[in-house]
């Protein structure tokens, strides 16, 4: 077991048996095996000294018990990183940023407070995974979906604190916006509500976002501020049904007026289902593809999709191709042939691109993420694509390193994300190469005006010094916040490149 | 069943802080270990395709062994144990807060003796 960093063996010591106190011997890990159970499985890193490793875990399992960790970590001055159920595989697992750090893992607080049907919203603990939440719906019969991301283990609470989103219906895809109330344990131990859960009589938490006065939700959202130990989601009314369309255009610069139409109907709410822009592949194809889904009454979608064609086909030579309707709850044989996460059910079927195939029988197993913010137009995406284009091969040494992309994801409204992926292995001479590959798309891409939504944990500070306006104006304001609510930098110290005042002069 | 679970459960307790790599080695609950394995391997290793585990499976043995965890005749309790506790290839490994020694070994008496 290592030490955190700048801490005495007496007083790791000390907080230990504090830990030990407030949760239980069985939940304080500190033998090597059990601590080598929180590392990142993805980790650009893996083996080398770099690796962010814990130096043990603690697992409470109530709000009391989390204030009594934190209490007893801030005296001693030991880092802590929360997580909430640890499956951020791709963004840093459930290992700490700062190596060292105890993780505080939250699984077992694994509790649905409450799913109300009539106002559609959840209150939930941070174990409760997106499994957790849709069985509870369906046990309980109630007529609300959750929206799901790919790998439905991770948490409801912890994929909203990362950035993450699914693919349902805007604007449920963008987990943290649809929030609505947090409850906080900040480095002091004190515990806070956010919004409506300020006032104690309300009965509105998850029913009034902003509450009275200055809103504070944001700094919780990949920040390291304080442990959110309750989080409330607005859900989305089960709709009555799912239509889309694929609509083809045939020349490459067809793509400026798609987006031009996309948004416009996204924008007026025509279109709400998570689309997909794919280029084409072989001598008749099209140059671009857009899927383009509708969730709602059947005969109101089927107008709205009416509407849509009709803007579509002012483009020369457009294919419109609808499919069926589908309506909900699925028939088995409906079930059996869609994306299961689109029609709100939880799956880790996303984990087929890492495992063997018949193309790919060797793989690296693992895997990370370049995803910059670029303009949402045509243009854009066109600059972008060839910007890759022509520096794919310099920023992979001439090799090929099995780096693919560029994904154009369009599932928050009003943004254009460009994903770029990259193999991670147990390699260390390979994920060399790579780590130095993605360093390179950072830096290039930023001097296009193009910086990340989202980092693996090892990149964070590479992405945060992109964020450089009036000489880093943000991020020092975000310092002084966290030297503010956590003076002795206990929480998440690194987390999206925010760093407690005595690691910062360090 | 229920009655030896209770003493056994207690049993394992015990045993879990200073010989947690022995989880193996305790008896488990098959019963429990078919709910742990919906729970937890199921969205991976169920029969049929949308299943990682099972596709990675399918390429890696050929046919040789099933590519269902729950068709094999061939796993053993240290297969298991590495496999939950180290992960393998795209599978990461389980926290004992997700799945706990006695967990473990429930999913162990679940896979080995059928
Ligand atoms: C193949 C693949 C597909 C993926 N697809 C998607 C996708 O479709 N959408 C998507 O969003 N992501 C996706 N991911 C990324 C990631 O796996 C998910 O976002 C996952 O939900 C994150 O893990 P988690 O929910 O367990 O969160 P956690 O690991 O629990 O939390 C993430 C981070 O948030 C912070 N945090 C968590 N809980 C707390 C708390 N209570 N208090 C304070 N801080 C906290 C911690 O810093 C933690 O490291 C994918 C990854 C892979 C490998
Ligand atoms: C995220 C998907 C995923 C989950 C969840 C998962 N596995 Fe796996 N598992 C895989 C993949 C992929 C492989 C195949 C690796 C390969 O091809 O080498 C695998 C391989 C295995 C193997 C090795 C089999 C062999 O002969 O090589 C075992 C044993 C195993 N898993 C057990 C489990 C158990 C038990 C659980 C539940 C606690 C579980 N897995 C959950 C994806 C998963």
């Amino acid at each position: 077991m290592a030490l955190p960093p700048g801490v005495s063996e007496a007083d790791f010591a000390a907080a230990l048996t504090d830990f030990r106190a407030a949760v239980g011997d069985e939940w304080v890990f500190t033998s090597d095996e059990d601590i080598a159970l929180y590392r990142d499985a993805y980790s650009p890193y893996w083996g080398e000294g770099e690796e962010r490793l814990a130096s043990a875990a603690v697992a409470p399992a109530t709000v009391e018990q989390v204030q009594a960790v934190v209490r007893a970590a801030n005296a001693r001055r030991v880092p802590l990183y929360p997580i909430s159920t640890g499956r951020n595989l791709a963004y840093g697992g459930s290992a700490p940023v700062y190596s060292g750090s105890v993780v505080l893992d939250l699984k077992r607080m694994n509790r649905v407070i409450e799913v109300n049907e009539r106002s559609a919203y959840a209150l939930v603990e941070p174990g409760v995974s997106y499994f957790d939440l849709y069985n509870y719906i369906t046990e309980h019969n109630l007529d609300v979906w959750i929206d799901p991301p790919d790998p439905g283990w991770g948490s409801v609470i912890g994929n909203a604190l990362d950035g993450g989103g699914g693919w349902t219906a805007a604007p449920f895809r963008d987990h943290f916006l649809v929030h609505c109330g947090m409850e906080v344990v900040l480095g002091d131990g004190d515990i806070v509500r956010t919004g409506m859960g300020a006032a104690p009589h309300a009965q509105t938490w998850q029913q009034n976002r902003w509450g009275y006065g200055p809103w504070v939700d944001g700094l919780f959202r990949q920040s390291n501020m304080g442990v959110v130990t309750k989080m409330g989601f607005w859900l989305m009314p089960r709709p009555e049904a799912f239509l889309s369309a694929t609509v083809q255009v045939f020349n490459d610069r067809d793509i400026i007026p798609l987006f031009d139409i996309l948004n416009l109907l996204e924008n007026q709410h025509v279109i709400n289902g998570s689309t997909g822009v794919f280029p084409g592949f072989g001598p008749n194809a099209a140059a671009w593809n857009l899927q383009l889904p509708i969730y709602g009454p059947a005969n109101v979608i089927t107008a709205q999709m009416d509407y849509a064609q009709a803007k579509f086909e002012t483009i020369d030579g457009c294919r419109f191709i609808r499919n069926e309707l589908i309506r909900t709850p699925l028939s088995a044989e409906d079930r059996a042939r869609v994306r299961l996460v689109n029609f709100g059910i939880p799956d880790l079927s996303t984990f087929g691109m890492l495992g063997r195939t018949e193309q790919s029988p060797n793989p690296a197993g693992g895997h990370i993420g370049f995803s910059p913010i670029i303009p949402r137009t045509g243009e854009g995406l066109l600059e972008y694509r060839d910007f890759f284009r022509d520096n794919a091969a310099e920023v992979s040494g001439g090799e090929n390193l099995g780096i693919i992309g560029p994904v154009f994801m369009t599932n928050w409204e009003r943004s254009l994300v460009a994903l770029i992926m990259f193999p991670i292995s147990k390699d260390a001479t390979a994920n060399g190469k790579i780590r130095a590959a993605f360093r390179k798309w950072v830096t290039l891409a930023a001097e296009r005006g193009w910086h990340e939504y989202r980092a693996p944990a090892v990149f964070q500070n590479d992405v945060a010094e992109s964020y450089s306006f009036n000489d880093h104006a943000l991020q020092r304001m975000r310092e002084k916040i966290k030297d503010a609510i956590d003076p002795n930098g206990i929480i998440s110290a690194g987390r999206y490149g925010v760093w407690p005042k005595h690691l910062r002069d360090a | 069943m229920k009655a030896r679970k209770s003493i056994i459960k207690p049993l394992m307790l015990l045993l879990a802080l200073p010989l947690a790599s022995t989880a193996a080695d305790t008896h488990g609950d098959s019963t429990q270990g078919k709910a742990h394995f919906n729970y937890w391997c199921a969205p991976c290793h169920a029969a049929g395709p949308g299943h990682p585990g099972t596709q990675s499976l399918t390429v890696k043995y050929r046919g040789s062994v099933p590519a269902e965890l729950e068709q094999r005749k061939d796993l053993t309790a240290a297969l298991l144990t590495s496999a939950v506790r180290q992960g393998i290839l795209s599978m990461p490994p389980f926290r004992k807060t997700e799945v706990s020694d006695a967990q473990l070994a429930d999913l162990i008496a679940y896979l080995t003796t059928r």
